[in-house]
Parts: structure tokens; C-alpha cells; sequence
């Protein structure tokens, strides 16, 4: 099924979604790698909020290349990052900010997908690499925050899409790991092929 | 026009070819292979590639947000006008191409951040010098991009594990990047020489030919299995467990030490990006863009 999704997603909706399902959102998209993940967290934990909402918005492990532009800014390439580095937070993230979509490559792994089913979140995967087809949903940066702090590709960048995607959801909000099917299946030709092996 | 002047503008170019123009060889085989691709979701990351770089093509822009930790390999004939000034020469591009590319800013200096330029003195950007005969200064330009090199693979194995060692070791390597490094893959495997140097063997083995087997048929017999077995895996375009795992592989062999059996698997993601230049002693240009 192919869903365009307006944020703030309603978790009604994203419910809806399932594995193998493609999705394209119109509305907030906001770019968070490593170390923009961290320091969220960090001030949520300090009782402090970071400078952006997350909630029903889709968050993408992305690094953009952005260049000046007048007074704003342009966003150049903007291709997702892998995601697995998030694994180690990502479950703290959805528990505490509560973003509808998380967009990356490369899957996630078992924490990100209970905490997408307990509190109603799913991962699109965009195509890595993809960073014109991705700038082709931006419409505009609306804010940056953390720049100076964290450099270009590691700050939030607040994007007006429309239509961004096209993303597979990999991860549903009812148990469904689609990377971590496939996983496993590589896992056992692994070790027949090396069984094999002459 | 100097031939400082000459090089630094060939190297910028070099880093604008790589970054934007996807070699036709690629395109041709991945939309042969999207063709052949049954399931829905893997044919779909390939039509985003192709889109992709179809787009980076026409618009001169980056195909792929991460434009790589900046390398060069040199290849300096001995009678070449410049000598050490040529370090000074690509670091300048490196900064002219962040800029004019633009590329993203990448060298992270681990005290002080990201340096903003993509150089941080004395190692970024990578630079492999190569000394040759001749007048002619060969410049490839090879940016690598993160999420691939994080899933090399590197280990001394015991020579008794021979041969089937070494294999077992490449798809062991392959299967753990599964989906991380944006397949459909090309491989590199360095074997032999020192636990440094292996890795390098592999990258360089990624630059040979697209398709074309080792020139020695032993070596290239192992090749041609080692790649259809890595595609029998079937981590599929993005890991996603549809269409293909690997586009090429190739294997760099060297002497050991007789205790040692050193493999290097250097993996590169679809996007391999590299353009190669040789600038003659009277500063004339020709640029090879294949594959």
C-alpha cells in the first residue's frame, strides 16, 4: 500500500502502516544524526526541552550539504545516514519526543522496533545514496539549530517537504523488522555457503 | 597557467567528477540488474538510484550527501615537474572542491570538530604516493564515503586456513555489512603483505577495471566465486533482501610472511566514486572517466 502522510501524524495512522508498505510525507521533516540525538536527550533528561518538536514529525538520520543562500539556506544533498549508529538511543528518543516516522537506511534493530510498538512509530527506509531525490521533496529550510555546536552535517535542520519520499517502512508498530528478516536469512546462507566452502 | 595551477584545477575537477558522475559502465549494468530484480521492493531502491544519479548528472551536483573522506592516489613519474609542492597543490583543491562542489565538510579533528574544509594537516586528505618512470603524473581521485568504510573488515588468519581461509573470511565480512553500507556492493580483498597494508591492497583492488578478472587465472577463478557466492547471500539492494548484493569484486594478492596470512575487505557502496587524470610534464590534461 502507499500512504501520503501529513505530519503531525496522527498515531491512529500510523498504526495503519505496515511492513513492505511505501509512505511519502508532506509537512516537517527535521534532520538528526548522532550527535543531535544525544544532546536531545541530554537536555530531556535535564528537564529541559531541545529547540525543536519532534512530536507526530518524521526525524531523518541525515547529514545534509547545505549552502548559503540570500539570507537562508539551500539544501544541496540530504540522503539518509545509516541508522544502526541510533540503535544505542533511538528507543529513548521515540519514548521521549514521540516522532511519528523515523527515516534512514540500513534498518534498525530490536529496541527501536519495541519502542515503535509501544508508543506508535514506524522506519522508512529512503534509499541510501539518494540525496537529490531527496532534495526533490525539500521545499524550504524553515529553521537550523546547533550549527555552530555541532557542525553541518551532525545539527537539526527543519525542512517544509512535500511529498518527501518515497520511503519502505522496514519497521511497523506491530513487530515487523523487515532488515532483521532478512538478517537472519543472510545469517543462515552465511554459514551454509562457509559450510560449503572449498 | 602554472602547473601547480594546472594540477590543483584537475584535482578539483577530478573530486567534481567523482562526486557527480556516476561512471556509464554502473548505470548500464544497474539498470539491467533492476530489470532482472523480481520483488517490488528491491527493483524500487534501484529505480531511486538510477533517478539519483541521473539527477547528479544533469544538475552537477553530489549523487550521495556523504562525499567522502578525501584520498588521491598518485602516481609520480620521476621526471614530473613538481615533487613535494604536489602535497600542498591537492590539499589546496581539497578546499577549492569543498567550496565549489560543493562537497560536505567531513575531516572531523577529534579535539577541536569538524575543520569545515575537508582538511585537517597531516593526513586528510589521504594521499597514497606511487613513484613511476616517466614524465606523466597520474591523479585518481577517490572519496569514500562513511557508512561503507565502517564495514571493512580486517583480520590475520592462520596460514594453515589457506585459501578456503581467506574466502570463508569474505563472506563472514560481507554477511556482518548486510545492510549497512548501501549495497549492492563492490568489494575489495587485499591478501598478503603486512596487517597495515592489506587494507590497502583492498582499496586499491576496488579501482581495477569494472568487470575485468585478475590477469592471473587463478586468482580471477577465485574472483568469479567469490562473487557469485557474496550475491548468494542475498543481502539485496539497501539489505532490504531483493535484487543484488554486489556489483563487482576484486582481489589484490601479495607475498606473506610465512606466520602470517593478513586479508583486507574493503567494501565500497554502490555510489564507488573516482576519476582519474594524467597530466603530462608540459601541463596538457586528459581525463578518464571509465569505469
Amino acid at each position: 500500500m502507499e500512504y501520503h502522510l501529513k505530519t503531525p501524524v496522527p498515531e491512529a495512522e500510523v498504526r495503519k502502516l505496515r511492513v513492505g508498505d511505501v509512505i511519502y510525507v508532506t509537512g516537517t521533516v527535521i534532520t538528526a544524526r548522532d550527535e543531535a540525538h544525544l544532546k536531545s536527550l541530554e537536555l530531556h533528561e535535564a528537564g529541559k526541552r531541545p529547540p525543536v518538536d519532534f512530536k507526530g514529525v518524521a526525524v531523518f538520520h541525515c547529514g545534509p550539504i547545505m549552502r548559503k543562500a540570500g539570507k537562508g539556506w539551500e539544501t544541496v544533498a540530504a540522503g539518509p545516514t545509516t541508522s544502526d549508529r541510533m540503535e544505542i538511543f533511538q528507543d529513548k528518543f521515540i519514548e521521549a519526543f514521540r516522532p511519528a516516522v523515523i527515516i534512514g537506511k540500513g534498518g534498525m534493530g530490536d529496541r527501536t522496533s519495541k519502542a515503535c510498538q509501544q508508543y506508535g512509530c514506524v522506519y522508512g527506509a529512503f534509499t541510501g545514496g539518494a540525496a537529490l531525490l531527496a532534495v526533490k521533496g525539500i521545499k524550504g529550510v524553515r529553521d537550523v539549530f546547533w550549527l555552530e555546536e555541532l557542525g553541518m552535517p551532525e545539527c537539526l535542520w527543519v525542512y517544509d517537504v512535500d511529498d518527501f519520499g518515497p520511503m519502505i517502512i522496514t519497521i511497523d508498530a506491530h513487530g515487523g523488522n523487515l532488515t532483521a528478516d532478512v538478517k537472519k536469512l543472510v545469517t543462515a546462507r552465511r554459514d551454509r555457503i562457509m559450510a560449503e566452502m572449498k | 597557467m602554472t602547473i601547480e595551477k594546472v594540477v590543483e584545477d584537475t584535482a578539483v575537477e577530478l573530486l567534481r567528477i567523482a562526486a557527480t558522475e556516476y561512471p556509464k559502465e554502473y548505470v548500464k549494468e544497474l539498470e539491467k540488474l533492476m530489470k532482472e530484480t523480481k520483488g517490488e521492493v528491491g527493483r524500487s531502491q534501484m529505480v531511486s538510484i538510477l533517478e539519483d544519479v541521473a539527477l547528479a548528472r544533469k544538475e552537477s551536483w553530489p549523487m550521495c550527501q556523504d562525499t567522502g573522506l578525501v584520498a588521491f592516489m598518485v602516481k609520480l613519474g620521476d621526471e614530473f615537474p613538481l615533487r613535494s609542492s604536489l602535497k600542498e597543490v591537492l590539499v589546496n583543491a581539497t578546499r577549492r572542491a569543498t567550496k565549489e562542489i560543493p562537497l560536505r565538510p567531513n575531516a572531523v579533528d577529534m579535539l577541536k570538530g569538524n575543520t569545515n574544509d575537508n582538511v585537517c594537516d597531516p593526513h586528510v586528505p589521504i594521499l597514497y604516493f606511487e613513484l613511476v618512470p616517466g614524465k606523466d603524473l597520474e591523479l585518481t581521485a577517490m572519496p569514500k564515503g562513511g557508512g561503507s568504510s565502517n564495514v571493512a573488515a580486517h583480520r590475520m588468519l592462520k596460514p594453515g586456513l589457506g585459501m578456503k581461509g581467506v574466502k570463508s573470511f569474505v563472506i563472514e565480512a560481507l554477511a556482518a555489512a548486510g545492510s549497512l553500507g548501501c549495497p549492492p556492493y563492490f568489494v575489495g580483498v587485499g591478501i598478503g603483505t603486512s596487517e597495515d597494508y592489506c587494507m590497502v591492497l583492498a582499496k586499491k583492488a576496488l579501482l581495477k577495471p569494472f568487470r575485468v578478472r585478475n590477469h592471473d587465472p587463478k586468482i580471477a577463478a577465485i574472483e568469479e566465486e567469490l562473487f557469485t557466492k557474496v550475491n548468494e547471500l542475498g543481502i539485496g539492494a539497501m539489505g532490504l533482501g531483493e535484487g543484488p548484493t554486489a556489483l563487482d569484486l576484486h582481489i589484490e594478492m601479495a607475498a606473506r610472511h610465512p606466520a602470517s596470512l593478513p586479508v583486507g575487505v574493503v567494501i565500497s557502496c554502490w555510489a564507488l566514486r573516482h576519476a582519474k587524470a594524467t597530466i603530462s610534464a608540459d601541463g596538457k590534461v586528459k581525463i578518464d572517466k571509465s569505469a
